[in-house]
C-alpha cells in the first residue's frame, strides 16, 4: 500500500518536474525570439520593437520588424517544434534513440526532390520546396507501404527506410557529382536548410497545419505511452500496435513535411532535440512535449547564431544546429 | 529421440553453412577474375589466369598487375573491413542499426581530407588517404572517451548518441569549411562518394597491415563478444573481461573502417547491410559471422565495383554508389520475405 503510494507521489513529482522544465524551455525559446527581433544590421531599440508591434514606426521599420524578422522568428520556432516532435515520435516507435524522419527516408528523399528540380529541371525557390516536400512523402509513402503491411514492427520500418534512404543518398551523391561546380554548390545551399528571406505567408500556413498536426498528435499521445511497455501489454490494454505505429509514422511524416516546406531540411534536430529534451526532463523515455519545446529552443538559437555569428555572411542554420546540437548533446552525455 | 532430432538439425546447420562458406569463397575468386578482366580494355579469363599465374611482360600481365590487380585487391580489403567493423560495431552496441560510420569514422575521415585540400592543397586520393586515417582514428577516440568509459545499457545507449553528437558536430565543420571555399568542395565532392579507381598498389600496400590487424582481433574477440551479447553482467560472470573487450573492439573498428576509409572514402551501407544480411543465414553468432564477412563483404564490394565498370561506359559509376544499388534491395527484400523480427 505504502509503496504504490510512493510510486504515485514519484510520478506525480516527475510530470510537475516535466510542467516546470518545458514552461522553462518555452519562456527561454520565446525570450530568444524576442532577442532576435531586436537584433540586425538595421539598429532598433528595444522599446521601439514593442511600439512597432503594436502598429507603431514608420514604412521602414515596419517592413523590417513585422515583414522579415517576425516571420522568421516564429517560423524558427515552429520549424523546430515540428523537428522536435517528429524526432519524437520516430524514436516513440522505434524504441531507437536514432530514430527520426531520415530513418524512413524522408530526408533523403526530399533532398532527391529538390536536387532533381534544382540540377535538372532548372527549378527555383518554392518550386524547389514543393518538389522536395514531393520527395520526402513518396518516400516515406513509399517505405511504409513496403513495410508496414501486416505487423507493423518498428525494426522493420526502419531497416526498409535505412534500405530505401541508401539508395536514394547514392542518386544524391551521383547527381552533385555530375552537375556543374555552381549548381553543385548551390544545391548543397539548399539542403542545408535555412530561414534566409522567409516572409509572412508561408509562416501563416505552417502555423495552421502545425495547430492541427499538434492536436491529432495530443490525442495520439496516451496510446503511445501504452505502447511502449511493449507490444504484449499494449494489446492487452486494448491498443492495437500496428495501428498506432502507423498513426504516428504518418504524423511524424506530415510534421516533417510542413517543416522541409518553409526551412528546406535542417538536419540532427529532431535527433537531438527528444534526447534533450528527455536529459533536461529526466525522463526515462523521449516525450513528445519536452521534444516539442526543446526542439523550438534548438532552432531559435541557431537561427539566431546563424544570422549573428559571421554577419553580414549568413551560416545556414543546419550547420549551426549541427554544430550547437551536437556539442551540446556530446556535453551531456559526457557530463554524467 | 529429441535429443538426436536437435543433434542433426546442427549437423545440418553446420553443413548449410560450410557449404555457404566454400560457396562464398569462390564467388569472391571468381569475382576477382572478373574484376581482372574488364575494364577499358577487355580481356579474355584465359588472358587473366595466363598473366595471373606466369606473368611474361606482355600487355596483358601489366595492365593486369599494374592497373587491375591493385584495384581489385583493394576491393577485397575495404570489402572485409567494412563488413567486419560493421558486426564488431553492432555487437559492441548490441544495436542492428550501428554501422562504422556511426563513431565518427566517416565524419572525422571527411574533416581532415577537406582540410588537407583546403590548407595543404592536397590532391591525390592516395594523399589523402593518411589524413583520413589520422581524422578517422581521432573522431572515434572522441567518441569513445565521451561514451565508452562505463559499461551497461546505459554506456551503450551513450555510445550511439555520442558518434550521432560528434558526427553531427563534425559534418557541420566540414560543411562550414566547404561553404566558404568552393574550390574545395569541388574536389571533396568527388572523394565523399566513395570510389576505387585510380588507387596504385601503394594505398592497398598501407592499408593492408591494417586489415589484418583488424580481422585477426575481431576473429579473437568473437567468443567474448558472444558472452556480452547477454549483457555485460551476465558477460562479466561468465568470465569475460569487458572493459578489455570493449576496447579492443573499438580498436578493431577503428583499424577497420578507418583503413576502409582512407583507401576508397566514405562507402556506407557495406557495413550495415553485409551482417543484417548474414545474420539470416547464419545466426547471431558473432565469430561466424566475422568468418563470413571476411568473404561477403569482398563479394558485395567487387560486384558493385564491377558493374560501376560495366553499366555506364565508357564512363564509371563510383563503387559507393553502386554498393547502396545492390546492398539496399537486397536487405529490404530480406526484411520484406522475413516477417519475424529481426
Amino acid at each position: 500500500m505504502t509503496a504504490a503510494l510512493e510510486v504515485r507521489a514519484a510520478i506525480r513529482s516527475r510530470r510537475q518536474r516535466t510542467g516546470l522544465v518545458c514552461g522553462l524551455l518555452l519562456l527561454i525559446a520565446l525570450a530568444v525570439s524576442a532577442l532576435a527581433l531586436v537584433l540586425g544590421d538595421y539598429h532598433v531599440a528595444p522599446l521601439k520593437v514593442l511600439d512597432i508591434l503594436a502598429g507603431g514606426g514608420d514604412q521602414t521599420e515596419r517592413f523590417i520588424i513585422v515583414g522579415q524578422r517576425l516571420p522568421r522568428a516564429i517560423a524558427a520556432l515552429l520549424v523546430g517544434a515540428a523537428l522536435g516532435l517528429a524526432g519524437a515520435l520516430f524514436q516513440s516507435i522505434s524504441r531507437n534513440p536514432l530514430g527520426s524522419p531520415d530513418v524512413i527516408g524522408f530526408t533523403t528523399g526530399s533532398a532527391s526532390g529538390a536536387l532533381l528540380a534544382l540540377l535538372i529541371g532548372n527549378a527555383t525557390g518554392a518550386r524547389v520546396a514543393v518538389w522536395a516536400v514531393l520527395g520526402g512523402l513518396l518516400t516515406a509513402v513509399a517505405v511504409l507501404a513496403l513495410t508496414g503491411r501486416g505487423q507493423l514492427r518498428g525494426e522493420r520500418l526502419i531497416v526498409g527506410g535505412i534500405a530505401v534512404g541508401a539508395m536514394l543518398a547514392a542518386v544524391n551523391d551521383y547527381l552533385i557529382t555530375r552537375a556543374d561546380p555552381e549548381r553543385a554548390q548551390e544545391a548543397k545551399l539548399w539542403l542545408l536548410g535555412s530561414l534566409n528571406g522567409i516572409n509572412g505567408s508561408p509562416v501563416r500556413f505552417l502555423a495552421v497545419v502545425l495547430l492541427v498536426l499538434f492536436v491529432l498528435t495530443a490525442c495520439l499521445r496516451r496510446r503511445l505511452g501504452v505502447l511502449e511497455t511493449g507490444d504484449d501489454l499494449a494489446t492487452a490494454l486494448g491498443v492495437r500496435p500496428a495501428q498506432v505505429r502507423l498513426l504516428a509514422a504518418l504524423l511524424g511524416v506530415a510534421l516533417t513535411g510542413a517543416a522541409v516546406a518553409v526551412s528546406g531540411p535542417i538536419g540532427f534536430l529532431a535527433l537531438a532535440a527528444p534526447q534533450l529534451g528527455r536529459r533536461l526532463t529526466r525522463s526515462p523515455t523521449p516525450a513528445l512535449a519536452s521534444a516539442t519545446v526543446t526542439g523550438a529552443l534548438l532552432l531559435a538559437v541557431a537561427d539566431l547564431v546563424s544570422q549573428r555569428a559571421l554577419a553580414p555572411f549568413q551560416i545556414p542554420v543546419g550547420l549551426v544546429t549541427g554544430v550547437l546540437g551536437g556539442a551540446y548533446l556530446a556535453w551531456l552525455i559526457g557530463r554524467r | 529421440m529429441g535429443l538426436a532430432t536437435a543433434e542433426s538439425s546442427v549437423r545440418v546447420r553446420q553443413k548449410r553453412s560450410g557449404v555457404l562458406w566454400v560457396g562464398l569463397l569462390a564467388l569472391v575468386v571468381g569475382l576477382g577474375f572478373v574484376s581482372l578482366a574488364i575494364g577499358s580494355r577487355p580481356l579474355s579469363l584465359g588472358q587473366v589466369g595466363h598473366a595471373v599465374f606466369a606473368p611474361d611482360g606482355d600487355a596483358a600481365s601489366i595492365i593486369v598487375w599494374r592497373l587491375r590487380m591493385p584495384r581489385t585487391v583493394l576491393a577485397v580489403l575495404v570489402g572485409a573491413d567494412l563488413a567486419v567493423a560493421g558486426v564488431i560495431m553492432q555487437a559492441l552496441t548490441r544495436n542492428r542499426l550501428a554501422e562504422p560510420g556511426l563513431l565518427g569514422v566517416n565524419a572525422g575521415a571527411a574533416l581532415t581530407v577537406v582540410l588537407a585540400i583546403s590548407l595543404l592543397g592536397v590532391t591525390s586520393v592516395s594523399g589523402y588517404a593518411w589524413f583520413a586515417f589520422v581524422g578517422s582514428a581521432i573522431a572515434a577516440a572522441l567518441v569513445y572517451w565521451l561514451a565508452g568509459r562505463d559499461a551497461g545499457d546505459q554506456g551503450r545507449i551513450r555510445l550511439v548518441l555520442a558518434g550521432a553528437a560528434i558526427s553531427a558536430s563534425i559534418s557541420a565543420a566540414t560543411g562550414i569549411v566547404t561553404q566558404f571555399d568552393s574550390t574545395t568542395f569541388d574536389s571533396y565532392r568527388f572523394w565523399v562518394v566513395g570510389s576505387l579507381a585510380d588507387r596504385g598498389s601503394d594505398v592497398a600496400t598501407a592499408v593492408l597491415p591494417f586489415s589484418v590487424v583488424a580481422i585477426g582481433l575481431a576473429l579473437t574477440l568473437g567468443r567474448p563478444l558472444n558472452a556480452l551479447a547477454f549483457g555485460d553482467e551476465l558477460g562479466a560472470a561468465l568470465g569475460v573481461r569487458v572493459a578489455w573487450t570493449r576496447g579492443l573492439g573499438f580498436l578493431a573498428v577503428i583499424l577497420a573502417s578507418g583503413a576502409a576509409t582512407a583507401a576508397a572514402g566514405p562507402i556506407s551501407f557495406v557495413g550495415l547491410a553485409v551482417p543484417q544480411l548474414l545474420r539470416w543465414w547464419v545466426g547471431p553468432d558473432t565469430v561466424r559471422l566475422v568468418g563470413y564477412s571476411v568473404l561477403a563483404g569482398p563479394a558485395l564490394v567487387l560486384t558493385a565495383d564491377i558493374l560501376g565498370r560495366v553499366v555506364a561506359p565508357p564512363g564509371e559509376l563510383e563503387v559507393g554508389i553502386v554498393t547502396a544499388f545492390i546492398g539496399a534491395p537486397s536487405l529490404l527484400a530480406a526484411v520484406l520475405r522475413r516477417t519475424r523480427a529481426l
